[in-house]
């Protein structure tokens, strides 16, 4: 997916590399065929819930008109896998549009980025004037009697929005509050309370691939229960940052040594996050060899989310990257839940006294205690006490403190400040 | 009473009728209503409300939900510090201070002539670059304090007409999270980002 020249946004480039071949195939094929290929591909949705594509495609309520979400709210610290996807090869997103349209005989798509991504906006809207010029949309695409109009909408700034049902309202022009689920599952009450499909950018992004390499193969890409590639967004402390597509199952060893090039400096592997600032921690002594897959992940206690791996060397202080995280989930808290809006923000209080210097001995104990009140039992996947999974995320690093690093919470409260020292933005 | 001008209020009914519903057309309309009047007034907001159907109170409890409407006076320049994981373990923090110490603006606020205003953000999507600052949502990867502090320097003298991404990279930048390989030629003229919904085709005009 991300073999880009430099002219990979442009309709002719895609079009003489077999661009927008599999979404005219489509035309002619049924829903049960389109649905069914995509489920023997066993695609997984790769905005973080990792649910299969097919089965969703399925539920798709029979009530018409029914509706095309694609999810480009791309706002998960350390993700930025769609922002390239978006910029650099519009075109193969859009086809995948095409093809999530057709199999789910939606005439009404609208692509929603983030109010950040003014540039990726940009490429998108271009893209899709390209499309309309050529007649892959509008009215009678490809030839056929069958309508797609697709609308650009763009974010302004809200992490809440990559939320299904909050990116739902925010499109009906409401506040990006989560909508309870039940009875507002997308599929039978989305958009207009129609049935409504949201897929995430990268997710479609595999659309056009799955239906020229055909579902087998495509399956035989990657892990056996994690098919084809996927793309991790790889930052922090490594020597190589950067977007790399790999097939499931390659270890955490090989990504962070081998693909990242490892620490800068040859310093020491302290922590990373496997799957965005709401994932769980992961530490060298335990996980390093573990296989990068849904399901092991999900056995460590942690989860691949949006796949962006943040990499701590044993310069960082975690009380402080806690509190970092904590703070931008206090921040985008939608403040509908109580446990959310009045947790999050004492957990960011909490921290940062510790970190400065005014910890109290009982405080890992109360930052655990309120965790809990927002995702109780402190388990892994968490139980919910709110509408949305914001909450519980906001309670990952807290779990990163009580597991492995509660003797370094304690030295900030007996030192009465920080023990390592920030570093320097690099020269 | 309109206070838009035809080519806003052109854009708004183009705008309104690619949506099933006039509601949704509340955000980007938002934008328009910044574009008129360099931030979001209550009058733009009125002018909003009239446009969908809803109340002021409604667009203003829409508006006041998302950061990047921004209800107060804003600079021309808008500089925003991402300050979220990435960027604070590869320095974040040290660039919105070289920013803040520059300008002497401290972040949320701006300055005495209009021209500069600063904010520390959460994740802007370029952690591969981090540290990463942007202009008018126009996109720096890899800054350096030093680098901030001359990107301050350049805005209150050279004072562009349009800020470019492109332009700021190379001036301003270094490591990026991929290779953007593609030149573009204009950029943004405000402190909203350059996008215009629909371009050039609409469903009508193609057929």
């Amino acid at each position: 997916m991300t073999d880009h020249p430099t002219d990979s946004h442009t309709i002719e480039r895609y079009e003489a590399t077999g661009g927008y071949e599999q979404a005219s195939r489509t035309i002619g094929m049924t829903r049960d065929e389109l649905v069914e290929e995509i489920k023997t591909s066993g695609l997984l949705g790769r905005g973080g819930a990792a649910f299969s594509t097919g089965l969703k495609w399925s539920f798709l309520a029979p009530a018409r008109p029914a509706y095309l979400v694609i999810n480009g709210d791309e706002s998960e610290p350390g993700t930025f896998k769609d922002r390239q996807l978006l910029e650099r090869d519009p075109h193969q997103m859009l086809e995948g549009v095409i093809i999530a349209a057709v199999a789910n005989e939606v005439h009404h798509a609208f692509i929603y980025i983030r109010g950040e991504y003014a540039k990726p906006a940009r490429r998108i809207q271009a893209a899709v004037d390209a499309a309309y010029a050529r007649g892959y949309l509008g009215a009678g695409i490809f030839g056929s009697g069958f309508d797609l109009e697709v609308v650009v909408h763009l974010g302004a700034g809200a992490y809440i929005c990559g939320e299904e049902t909050a990116l739902i309202n925010s499109l009906e022009g409401l506040r990006g509050e989560p909508r309870l689920k039940p009875p507002y599952f997308p599929a039978a009450k989305g958009l207009y309370m129609q049935p409504t499909i949201v897929n995430n950018v990268e997710t479609v992004s595999n659309l056009p691939h799955i239906l020229a390499m055909g579902a087998k193969s495509f399956t035989e890409v990657g892990h056996p229960l994690d098919t084809g590639t996927f793309m991790l967004s790889v930052s922090g402390h490594v020597k190589r940052p950067g977007n790399y597509e790999v097939p499931h199952g390659i270890t955490w060893r090989d990504l962070i040594y081998e693909i990242g090039g490892g620490i800068p400096g040859d310093r020491e592997l302290k922590a990373w996050i496997p799957g965005g600032a709401s994932s769980p921690w992961f530490v060298p002594e335990i996980h390093l060899d573990d296989q990068i897959t849904k399901d092991i992940c999900a056995e460590a206690g942690s989860m691949l989310g949006s796949g962006a791996v943040i990499v701590m060397d044993d310069t960082t202080c975690m009380v402080r990257a806690s509190e970092r995280i904590v703070r931008f989930f206090a921040h985008e808290s939608c403040g509908q839940c109580t446990p959310c809006r009045e947790g999050t923000t004492w957990l960011e209080m909490i921290l940062r006294r510790i970190e400065d210097g005014q910890g109290r001995a009982v405080d890992l104990d109360l930052l655990l205690d309120v965790s809990d009140n927002i995702s109780v039992g402190l388990g892994w996947p968490p139980k919910m006490t709110t509408i949305c999974p914001l909450g519980p995320s906001a309670v990952s690093p807290i779990l990163a403190l009580r597991d492995y690093f509660r003797g370094e919470v304690d030295s900030h409260v007996e030192l009465g400040g920080c023990p390592l020292k920030p570093v320097e933005a690099h020269a | 009473m309109s206070q838009w001008s035809e080519a806003t209020e052109e854009r708004a009914r183009e705008i309104i009728s690619r949506y099933p519903q006039k509601r949704s057309a509340v955000m980007p309309l938002l934008y328009l209503a910044m574009a008129e009047a360099g931030h979001l007034t209550n009058e733009g907001m009125e002018e909003v409300a009239r446009w969908v159907g809803i109340t002021p109170a409604q667009v203003h409890a829409v508006a006041s939900f998302y950061t990047m409407y921004k209800r107060e006076p804003t600079g021309r320049y808008l500089i925003s510090c991402c300050t979220s994981i990435t960027c604070m373990l590869l320095g974040g923090d040290d660039i919105l201070h070289a920013v803040e110490d520059e300008s002497g603006v401290p972040h949320g606020e701006t300055d005495a002539h209009g021209l500069l205003s600063v904010e520390h953000v959460e994740c802007i999507g370029a952690c591969g670059g981090a540290p990463a600052v942007q202009v008018n949502y126009e996109l720096i990867e890899g800054v350096t304090p030093e680098r901030a502090r001359d990107l301050v320097r350049w805005l209150n003298g050279a004072r562009p007409e349009v800020i470019n991404g492109d332009e700021m990279q190379e001036l301003f930048g270094g490591v990026r999270s991929f290779d953007w390989a593609i030149k573009e030629a204009d950029g943004a003229v405000g402190p909203y980002p350059a996008f215009q919904p629909l371009g050039t085709v609409g469903s009508e005009s193609d057929a």
